[in-house]
Parts: structure tokens; C-alpha cells; sequence
């Protein structure tokens, strides 16, 4: 209860769990709920943008010669390191922040 | 000059749905429910409303495509019985939770196993808190009422939740009787075209049915009880005007020679009916035996009930359903709570009967009537929970 105090309460919320205005799920960081943090070696990647592809929550965002992650919505799922052909990416277990 | 029809419960639902103008019914087809929806396609095929109808493979996608067009704020009605119902209860709650004004007519009919396509009221009582407002009906023409008034209660803007009009299988939706009808324009005057928000609406973007979690659920919850709360008076209102325009007088409860009763029996449905004949008899005789019928069953009319029955000596419960296992059946541990914080509490039987559509006689009744009377007298009864007319 205590980290929710401060958020909106019954009254005030719209009703049936309506969200009004759209884009809201920028607003919803995800990226706390990951366990293993994917780690790019910049010199083995070679811009195929395979990861890019595949990551389930477009949290993969293209550079000239790299690729950066958005941790703020990466889950974790690791499928941009299994889908890697050069093994550039690796999976790092999270340690407390 | 008031127009009168022949209708079954069935037709009489299908009918007062044709004049509440609704703009969406999808359903599948279930006995004892299945001619409110057979009726009311005629309707639609004859050009007779310009209803959508959405036919689907299922009752689960019917309630599915119901809460996708309640959600535009569209006037949508379902019809399901049974297996049915039980097949719509994920959606269920769903249509309570988006708080989602949908009319559901649900021909009460006992559940399998063993099949039977009989009338008992199991399958409501199995889906009591999903969140649906539920009223029950005695007759044909309550049908007819009671379908026009819940689209009122359902739509009233601090209500907005879905409403189910139950009639018992068969004893109701299938009996003919001669029902009072509004004209068009009346029953347009009456309930006008849905004033419900649109909330998918493409030139104003959002979400519905987003995932909520611990932070955010409990609140959703919290709004949907504080709905509940305001059903009485918008019931109240919605009877009112009705009563007004027809003459015929609605409310939460129906009682019958309850003022002065040392006996009380508390019914649901078509065996109201049978017990008040059955007062009227004893009242003949000097009995002081009176009905209190609950038109309103969810949310539970715990003021009314506790009011009614809180000067008699003995009430009597009737359960058209089961419920195995629990101390009595749904309706008595209502019953049971209302009386809980009196002082003086009168003593409760309960009566478990009917169940996949058997008859209750009046002279099953009336004996009844006289084991409470004398349990008035000792102020203890012989069977706290009494199964009526099964077979040893």
C-alpha cells in the first residue's frame, strides 16, 4: 500500500479501468520487470538489425553502425541474443539497482 | 384504450425489446431463451427495427460482441438460459468490470448434470457475483415491464451495469398470457435513445480493457460496488415513471399481506404467484400469512427485506436452487443476513424445491404455511433446511 499512496483513488479514477487519452504506455515504464539485461559488444555488431526485427517490444533502436537498447521498456526476453548471427549481444543477470 | 397481446415470457421480453429501440443483440440460441432472439430476428428480417444482429458461434463470443458495442456506447441486448449462461460467465464479468449497460433476458433452466431443460434458477445463482444487477419476474407481463425498466436502470449514468431480466424456464417464457403493452411512441417516450458515452471512438483514441494491477485493480473494484449502491434509486426512478405512464406499480420488493403475517415466505419468480393465491386462501381462514416476492435480487435489498420480515415470527425461504455444500441456499443466507444485527429476529426455515423444473403445488404450499404457523407457537421449527416434494 505504502508505494501506491499519492496515486489516484476510486473517486476520482475514469470509470471500468477507461484509459481517455491514447499513448499512455510510454508512460509505463516495463523495463523494472527484467531478471537478465541484454549487453551489445559494439565490435562484434554488425548493423544487421536481426534483433531489431525480432524484439517483441520494439525496445531496439537503430544507430549508423550499431544498435542502442531502451531499457526503460526492455523486458529481458533475451530473444535478440538468441537471434543475434554474430553473438553480439549477451545476457547479464541484473543485479539490484 | 389500452392495447393487450397474447405473449409467452419470451415474446413478451422480444417485444418490449423491439420498442426499446436497441442497437446491437447478438445471442445464440438456447431453450428455454431461444424465442426472445428467434422473435426479435423476425423483427429484424421484416425491417421492422434497424437493429444489428450479430449472429455468432457461441454464447461466450454473443456476451463478447455485446461488450464490443455496449463500449460504443451503443443499446445492446442478449438472451441466454443454462449452459449458456455458464458459457458467458468469463465474459460476465467482464461486461461489469468495463461497466457495460447490456440487457440480458435469461430464461432461468437447471443446470447438467444430469441434462434437463427445466425451469430452476441455478444458473443465476451460480453467476451472482459476476457483477449483473438481477431482477426476477413473475409473469408475462413483468417480462414486458421489467425489460423496458432495466434499460433504464442499466444506462443511468452513476449505474452503468449490465442487467439481467430473469424469467423461469418454460412456467414463464413459454406460458401464453394476455400482457398490456405500451404504443411505440409511448414506450419511445419512455426510454429514449441511449445517452451511454462512446468510449471506442476513433476521432478520440484510448483504451479499454488495459491490464491493471495491484496498484490500480482494488479501485476498479471499489467503483463497481459504489455502482451498486445507486441501483435502488435509480430503480426507484426508472418504477416510478414506468408506474406513471402504465398504472402499474413497480419497486425493489413486491409484498402481499406481510403488515400483520406471523408467517412470511420469501420467493423469487413465477412461485410468488402460486404462494399469493395460497395466501389469499389462508387469509380466508384467519391465517396471518403474508409473501414478500424480491423483484431486486443483486445488489440484495437488505433494508427492504430487514423491514418486511423483521415483525414476523417464522420466514420461510424459497430456494430454487442449489447450492451443495453451504448452510442453506442463496436466497435464505441473504435472508439470514438482513436479520443478523436485529434485535428480535424471527425464525428461518428454508425450502429447497422445484429443482429441473418441478412443480410446487399450492397444497405443497399451504402445508408449509402451516409447520411455520406452528413453529410460531413453540418458536422452533422441525428442519432448518427442507427439501419439498423430492422423492425419499
Amino acid at each position: 500500500m505504502s508505494k501506491d499512496r499519492g496515486k489516484p483513488g476510486w473517486k476520482s479514477l475514469p470509470i471500468g479501468a477507461s484509459i481517455p487519452e491514447p499513448g499512455t504506455s510510454l508512460k509505463y515504464k516495463t523495463g523494472d520487470w527484467r531478471a537478465f539485461r541484454p549487453v551489445v559488444d559494439e565490435k562484434k555488431c554488425v548493423n544487421c538489425l536481426t534483433c531489431w526485427i525480432f524484439c517483441p517490444d520494439t525496445a531496439i533502436r537503430r544507430k549508423e553502425k550499431t544498435i542502442e537498447i531502451n531499457y526503460d521498456f526492455c523486458k529481458g526476453c533475451g530473444i535478440c541474443s538468441a537471434e543475434c548471427p554474430t553473438k553480439a549481444i549477451t545476457m547479464a543477470e541484473e543485479t539490484r539497482r | 384504450m389500452k392495447t393487450k397481446m397474447g405473449f409467452t415470457g419470451d415474446e413478451a421480453l422480444a417485444y418490449a425489446a423491439k420498442q426499446s429501440t436497441v442497437d446491437v443483440v447478438s445471442a445464440y440460441p438456447i431453450t428455454p431463451q431461444t424465442i426472445m432472439v428467434e422473435l426479435f430476428s423476425e423483427y429484424v428480417a421484416n425491417g421492422e427495427v434497424q437493429t444489428n444482429f450479430v449472429c455468432v458461434e457461441s454464447e461466450h463470443s454473443a456476451l463478447s460482441a455485446c461488450v464490443g458495442a455496449s463500449l460504443t456506447g451503443a443499446r445492446v441486448l442478449t438472451a441466454t438460459s443454462s449452459q449458456g449462461l455458464a458459457l458467458m460467465h468469463e465474459i460476465m464479468y467482464i461486461a461489469a468490470g468495463l461497466r457495460c449497460p447490456i440487457i440480458m433476458g435469461v430464461a432461468n433452466r437447471a443446470l447438467s448434470a444430469p441434462i434437463n431443460i427445466h425451469g430452476d434458477q441455478s444458473d443465476m445463482m451460480g453467476s451472482r457475483d459476476c457483477g449483473w444487477v438481477q431482477i426476477y419476474c413473475e409473469n408475462a407481463q413483468e417480462a414486458y415491464d421489467w425489460t423496458l425498466q432495466a434499460f433504464r436502470i442499466a444506462e443511468e449514468p452513476d449505474v452503468l451495469l449490465p442487467v439481467t431480466v430473469n424469467l423461469d424456464g418454460f412456467i414463464i417464457s413459454h406460458a401464453m398470457e394476455g400482457v398490456e403493452v405500451l404504443t411505440d411512441e409511448e414506450a419511445g417516450k419512455y426510454l429514449p435513445p441511449s445517452k451511454v458515452d462512446c468510449r471506442l471512438d476513433p476521432r478520440k483514441p484510448g483504451t479499454v480493457g488495459a491490464l491493471v494491477l495491484p496498484d490500480y485493480y482494488f479501485e476498479f473494484k471499489r467503483q463497481q460496488e459504489e455502482a451498486m449502491k445507486q441501483v435502488p434509486q435509480a430503480l426507484r426512478k426508472a418504477a416510478d415513471e414506468f408506474s406513471r405512464m402504465t398504472g402499474r406499480k413497480y419497486g425493489i420488493i413486491d409484498d402481499f399481506e406481510t403488515r400483520d403475517a406471523e408467517v412470511i415466505i420469501v420467493a423469487l419468480g413465477s412461485t410468488a404467484g402460486t404462494v399469493r393465491s395460497v395466501v389469499k386462501e389462508l387469509r380466508k381462514k384467519g391465517k396471518k400469512v403474508g409473501l414478500l416476492k424480491l423483484w431486486l435480487y443483486r445488489p440484495f435489498p437488505m433494508r427492504e427485506v430487514a423491514d418486511t420480515i423483521s415483525k414476523a415470527k417464522v420466514v420461510v425461504v424459497f430456494d430454487r436452487a442449489l447450492s451443495p455444500g453451504a448452510p442453506y441456499g442463496a436466497v435464505c443466507q441473504d435472508v439470514i443476513s438482513t436479520t443478523y444485527t436485529h434485535k428480535t429476529k424471527p425464525v428461518i426455515m428454508n425450502v429447497i424445491y422445484g429443482l429441473g423444473g418441478r412443480d410446487i403445488t399450492p397444497t405443497e404450499i399451504a402445508s408449509i404455511y402451516e409447520e411455520a404457523l406452528a413453529a410460531a407457537k413453540t418458536g422452533a421449527v422441525k428442519e432448518q433446511v427442507k427439501f419439498v416434494g423430492v422423492r425419499e
